[in-house]
């Protein structure tokens, strides 16, 4: 690991300090479970690979690890092993279906929910290393606001949170961007939404949060929190039929609607927070 | 067919020829177990037209059984908690149920020991037992935790119920008098504290029963009789935030209606 970012051994103390974001690394979060971060995370690292970036996603749901599933890989070395020190990182790391990189977290990570000093340690230098190898990084984390979520987002320099409409999944969504402002001092979240059932209503629902926001939470006018509208995924049936097959939608039917929707939030990313690719 | 006569043919063997045989029942030395059952009441007598295997299996799940339990109180006991605790984990961390856990001690336990006497202690233990096992649903899980410390899981127990069913356990016991002697009757109290697994996330037994613990001692120096539940981190979100939250909802839907008959609805945020 000659392009280590942070020198893991002679600096362990200065890992401690006051976490900055990392450039490039987008951390795909939401408030509540089940709304597809997998999916999304999975699905917009191909979009974005297919536009020529090096992309990697990283399992960063510890506990919970489902990525494996949704690309139908069966990893023999996963991020346990490297946390564990049984592998080198660079063993990790698998090519994925779509053309970009994956980084498994392993079921052996559940001991590894816990967020302990040496945990942090492991995971920063693990981010370190991966920055400078990847055009983007996207991390795929747990929803909620646990001691690991909340740790794996802080690393990020942008986070995609995913929502669906439903009531839950939204007030799930705007408890975790408060927690976020008030915690992290982020001022900017990028909100998906996901099964969008009307064109427009993912703005909408946007605007909405946004409004309840700057009533009760960005009360300093110092301080705004800009909620950003990246983009909405409609209900298709192809987005099931890819998830129960385990395949790719990006790489099957990437012209289905919510594969054009997926192709359309990589672009807009693009214009927004990544660099065309070189 | 052919294995149930083999099957046969060996237990006729066996009761035959019952000390050259390692198979044989008396070699086996079921003593101890055949004590441990018949202290438990059971039934450990070999019926006449018992097979020798069917009757093992019989003092198997006897013995099985008694592993779980508690035998003063006959609650379950702290190795079946922990292990229905484990599962609740898996559960709530893959589908972000709700599992309330809650920790129960019998306030100034040791008061009733030293005045009344350990019988009398032990007839308060079985009494509160009863008392909060009649409270719960059969999914629920109760144990008897340690000494005068009892531990019940709620599966499927909504955060806004917790505090509700907690109280209502609370109140029954206060209620509830124990007889201990003919001529004494005692009223005790217990204080209760909880914690939610954190949901959709894996969580550990320790920590779960740590938080938990960590309420109960709150409850305790609080004055006691009394119940205290772990905050939640999330979900401070209040009703006036969450009637704005949804106020686009009624309004889709009112778009939605009014815009039916056109192609492509398109709804502007008022």
């Amino acid at each position: 690991m000659n392009d280590v970012l942070i020198p893991a051994a002679e600096n362990k103390n200065s890992l401690r300090l006051p976490l900055k974001p990392l450039g490039k690394v987008l951390a795909v979060t939401s408030g509540k479970g089940g709304v597809g971060k997998t999916f999304v995370s999975a699905n917009l690292a191909a979009a974005l690979a297919r536009r020529g970036h090096r992309v990697l996603v990283l399992d960063a749901d510890l506990g919970l690890a489902n990525l494996d599933v949704v690309l139908n890989l069966h990893p023999k070395i996963t991020l346990h092993d490297v946390f564990t020190g049984k592998a080198r990182l660079e063993d990790a790391i698998l090519p994925a279906p779509g053309g970009f990189s994956v980084l498994l977290a392993g079921s052996g990570m559940v001991e590894y929910s816990r967020l302990t000093t040496e945990v942090r340690d492991e995971f920063l230098r693990i981010i370190g290393s991966l920055v400078p190898r990847y055009d983007v990084v996207l991390m795929d984390t747990g929803a909620g606001i646990s001691d690991v979520v909340l740790f794996a987002v802080s690393l990020a320099s942008e986070v995609l949170m995913v929502a669906t409409p439903e009531p839950t999944s939204l007030t799930d969504a705007y408890a975790t961007i408060k927690v976020l402002v008030g915690q992290q001092l982020r001022q900017t979240v990028r909100l998906i939404v996901n099964q969008s059932t009307r064109p427009g209503s993912g703005q909408a629902i946007t605007n909405q949060l946004q409004q309840v926001l700057d009533r009760f939470v960005a009360t300093d006018p110092g301080h705004p929190i800009q909620l950003l509208h990246l983009g909405d995924i409609p209900v298709d049936p192809e987005v099931r039929q890819a998830i129960m097959r385990r395949q790719l939608m990006m790489q099957h039917t990437p012209d289905c609607p919510a594969g054009k929707a997926i192709a359309q939030l990589a672009r807009t990313l693009e214009k927004t927070v990544i660099p065309k690719p070189a | 067919m052919i294995l149930t006569l083999q099957y046969q043919f060996i237990t006729f063997a066996v009761a035959r020829i019952p000390d050259s045989s390692p198979f044989s029942l008396h070699s086996l030395k079921l003593d101890d177990a055949c004590a441990l059952l018949q202290h438990d009441a059971q039934n450990i007598e070999q019926e006449a037209d018992e097979p020798d295997a069917a009757y093992l299996q019989r003092l198997i799940d006897g013995l099985c059984e008694l592993s779980l339990k508690d035998p003063l109180t006959g609650l379950n006991n702290r190795r079946h908690f922990c292990s229905v605790l484990e599962r609740s984990i898996d559960i709530v961390a893959r589908s972000g149920e709700s599992v309330l856990l809650l920790l129960l001690d019998i306030d100034r336990f040791k008061s009733i020991n030293d005045s009344h006497g350990h019988l009398a202690g032990d007839q308060v233990l079985r009494e509160i037992a009863r008392c909060l096992a009649r409270c719960l649903r059969p999914m629920d899980t109760i144990a008897r935790y340690g000494g005068e410390e009892f531990a019940i899981i709620l599966p499927n127990c909504q955060p806004v119920f917790g505090l509700a069913v907690a109280e209502r356990i609370r109140k029954t016991v206060a209620a509830h008098t124990i007889p201990v002697s003919p001529l004494l009757s005692l009223q005790v109290t217990i204080s209760i504290g909880g914690a939610y697994a954190p949901e959709w996330v894996r969580s550990t037994t320790d920590l779960w029963i740590e938080r938990a613990d960590k309420q109960l001692y709150r409850a305790k120096s609080r004055g006691r009789d009394q119940v205290c539940l772990d905050q939640p981190r999330e979900l401070s979100v209040s009703a006036e935030e969450k009637g704005l939250l949804f106020g686009h909802l009624l309004m889709d839907e009112a778009g939605t209606r009014e815009n039916a008959p056109s192609d492509a609805p398109k709804w502007e945020n008022a």
